[in-house]
């Protein structure tokens, strides 16, 4: 990757002494821009040029020191690298794409960052205002498409509100519950010149990211947890973006209560910590799902109850107390009924609620997760990670690869099975480790996501799981890691099916398998082709070797491994069933 | 299932561009009808407001109401029920003069509904009434049958709470009040 010689603090301290002074600079509106991104600590931006953002590339050509500008070959893998850069950093992800088919290009990321709360900033080139409405070459409604998937979504069409459009979207992306904010920027605002200070943006008057704490929620939230015999934690995201994990934990211990983390929430606690009792949802590990149903006080804690988590609404946790602590008061009620709602940052409510609750062991309760664990350790971990004979499992890969990172590196998914079999065997030691599409489940998500994940996290490992079907969804990515040589390691799960499809048609569609297998290429030829180092495994014996071979610099590295063809994801809740009715295998 | 009745939901917001855009699609998310929309500028300079009414259930009504007061340029967002409001809506009446006057007493027309004239000529009179949709309605009704009505507009409801203030103003006055305690 390139080395920066950072200009940032001075160029942002000269506009901070501009307007201190009231000498203010006059520039065009492209350099505004990039002043004020430079001013909100953008030093990654990821990107694709086209005819209506040319005179911000032009700028950007003279900050190429300040700001590492990634061009990524599709503006959708611009916007999952930014969104890869924002999961592993906290910071917001950026992206420059053009107007027309650069804007339309981005909105599965845009989306995909709404559902998953990420803080992104899109800035999209747009026609000159002269020209809108009136079907312009590369004109459509930017604004209009993307209101429905953003946090806020605005055309800035004069230079002069570039700088506070800038400032406000910054500060909508990062605060409350992040999300993505889309900027669509006419090319005569880029050209015009005008005087440039910048204030940056705490406060909007019609928005209030963080809701006050309120003492008689917590009161009431802790009563219930100081009488509850079997209390359950459900973490999520929320924890994370919120930097609450030590504050999770103080609170888990004090009180003596078990949690399970949505796919979302992993790596929010550690993968060997005691009172983590796994993974929640369709996938997830028995126990936790069991408890759910049997649990008499749930606290939920940034987490939305989707409907991958409950299952059936009418049967989910229908005895127990609810208590729900969100920064976002609309996802209180959404989907289950709440007792108790605890409104707030994770970090303040955790912090506010340990102090509240008596201490509290719950040891039997905590104890009785165990059998579960046997359980599934029996029917279905130990045949998928420590398998006797057959095909190599999509679950050993996942499995031998943590171990060989020491469960240190970050973990980027695809979507499907290879993004289930992932999240399951992968092991967490610290936040931040996971980087998967959640809400949305994009497929292609993962080759891109990883990029800017190792960008944003270029001390850190970054193995990057996908299946035959997703990595040929963006794998034109190759070129950008070839290009800027991210150290990323992608290892395909090579099933020759779209897996998740394919086991989908195998329990409930007769085993029709419609328009799932897929006659696939060399990968190890086509990594050649863009000078990454790529091995094929086909046999057991050779899996080690391999990975250590992969895992030996940091350079990029693709290893394909030819799983069993009709591997599937145990446990499975069917979509739309209740959470204790699990399927196992047989 | 719950029952569907009438709310009406208020809102408040900054006048921005795209900004009707950003509550419907709420609406359109849920597959919920929009009976009548009124938009003007509120009491408080530079503040918008919204009165719609659509037909839901208390359960969704709820989350709807969160959904679009979670947006960024929505100041507030509330919901009633006609019990907690006054309301009302405005109708105009184009009629054919020689039919309405071949009809004898207009007087007694324009008593029984609290009828203004606002224009009339040889051609074709309007007729404005304000009430609820049911006696705007009504009027409809009868005139249809009795002389025909050559055009007829509804306006969307209007409404007021019942209680004291409108609650913005508290609202703002305490983000004020904190943000200068802050600043």
């Amino acid at each position: 990757m390139k080395s920066k010689n950072n200009n940032i603090e001075e160029i942002a301290g000269q506009a901070r002494n501009d307007s201190a002074k009231g000498t203010k600079r006059i520039i065009s509106g492209s350099q505004i821009l990039i002043e004020s991104l430079i001013c909100e600590g953008v030093d990654t931006i990821f990107g694709y040029p086209g005819g209506q953002i040319i005179p911000v590339f032009d700028t950007l050509y003279d900050f190429k020191n300040e700001i590492n500008h990634i061009l990524t070959r599709h503006e959708q893998g611009a916007t999952h690298a930014a969104q890869g850069y924002a999961r592993v950093s906290g910071k917001v992800g950026v992206c420059f794409v053009t107007s027309g088919p650069g804007a339309t290009n981005v909105i599965t990321g845009i989306g995909d960052a709404m559902l998953d709360s990420t803080p992104m900033v899109v800035i999209a080139g747009q026609v000159g205002a002269n020209l809108l409405g009136t079907d312009a070459f590369q004109e459509i409604d930017v604004v209009g498409i993307t209101q429905p998937i953003t946090k806020w979504s605005y055309q800035i069409r004069r230079a002069e509100d570039i700088s506070w459009a800038i400032a406000r979207a910054f500060y909508i992306a990062r605060s409350g519950r992040p999300g993505p904010v889309v900027l669509d920027f006419t090319k005569n605002a880029q050209a015009q010149n005008v005087e440039f200070e910048y204030q940056p943006c705490d406060f909007i008057r019609s928005y209030i990211p963080v809701p006050e704490v309120n003492p008689a929620q917590i009161e009431a939230a802790a009563q219930l947890i100081d009488e509850a015999k079997k209390p359950f934690a459900l973490v999520g995201q929320g924890v994370i973006l919120g930097n609450a994990e030590e504050e999770l934990k103080a609170f888990l211990e004090k009180a003596g209560i078990p949690a399970g983390n949505t796919l979302l929430g992993l790596s929010a606690l550690p993968s060997d910590y005691p009172l983590n009792k796994g993974f929640l949802g369709m996938h997830g590990n028995i126990g936790p799902n069991m408890k759910t149903n049997e649990a008499d006080v749930i606290i939920a804690i940034g987490m939305r109850f989707d409907d991958r988590v409950t299952g059936d609404l009418t049967k989910y946790a229908k005895q127990a107390k609810i208590i729900h602590l969100d920064i976002d008061a609309s996802e209180i009620g959404k989907n289950v009924p709440v007792d108790v709602a605890v409104l707030g940052d994770a970090k303040e409510t955790l912090a506010a609620l340990t102090e509240k609750v008596k201490k509290n062991s719950h040891t039997e309760w905590i104890r009785s997760f165990d059998e579960y664990d046997k359980l599934e350790y029996d029917k279905v971990i130990r045949k998928e990670i420590h398998p006797e004979h057959g095909q190599i499992t999509m679950g050993e890969v996942v499995r031998r690869v943590s171990e060989a990172t020491e469960n240190k590196a970050v973990l980027v998914t695809d979507v499907g099975q290879n993004q289930m079999m992932a999240s399951r065997y992968f092991k967490y030691s610290q936040p931040r480790s996971i980087v998967t599409s959640g809400g949305l489940g994009t497929m292609g998500f993962g080759i891109p996501a990883a990029m800017g994940a190792k960008i944003g996290a270029p001390e850190r490992t970054v193995c990057l799981f996908c299946g035959d079907g997703g990595f040929q969804m963006t794998m034109q990515e190759l070129g950008t890691i070839m290009q800027e040589q991210i150290g990323v390691k992608i290892i395909i799960l090579n099933n020759h099916f779209l897996g998740m499809v394919r086991q989908w048609q195998e329990l409930f569609f007769d085993e029709r398998y419609s328009f799932t297998e897929m006659k696939n290429p060399d990968f190890v030829t086509i990594a050649r082709a863009y000078g990454i180092a790529s091995k094929e495994v086909n046999e057991r014996e050779e899996l080690d070797g391999a990975i250590n071979d992969m895992l030996q610099d940091d350079k990029p590295y693709l290893l394909v491994v030819n799983v069993e063809t009709k591997g599937l994801v145990y446990p499975m809740v069917p979509a739309g069933a209740c959470i204790t009715d699990i399927l196992l295998c047989d | 299932m719950q029952e569907s009745t009438l709310y009406t939901i208020t809102i408040f917001s900054e006048n921005t561009v795209g900004l009707l855009n950003q509550i419907t699609i709420i609406f359109t998310r849920r597959g919920i009808n929009i009976e009548t929309l009124s938009v003007s500028p509120s009491a408080i300079k530079g503040i918008h407001k919204f009165t719609i009414t659509v037909f839901s259930t208390k359960d969704m009504i709820e989350k709807v109401v969160q959904q679009i007061d979670k947006r960024v340029d929505i100041l507030k967002a509330y919901y009633s029920t006609d019990d907690e409001l006054v309301f009302q809506e405005i109708a105009l009446y184009k009629i054919a003069t020689n039919k309405l006057l071949a009809l004898g007493s207009i007087e007694e027309i324009i008593r029984k509904y609290n009828i203004q004239i606002l224009e009339m000529n040889e051609t074709f009179m309007v007729l404005q009434k304000t009430g609820h949709y049911k006696e705007t309605q009504g009027l409809f009704d009868e005139l249809k049958d009795s002389v025909g009505v050559l055009q007829f507009i509804r306006s969307g409801r209007i409404a007021i709470t019942k209680s004291k203030v409108e609650r913005l103003s508290d609202m703002l006055a305490s983000i004020e009040e904190k943000v200068t305690n802050e600043g």
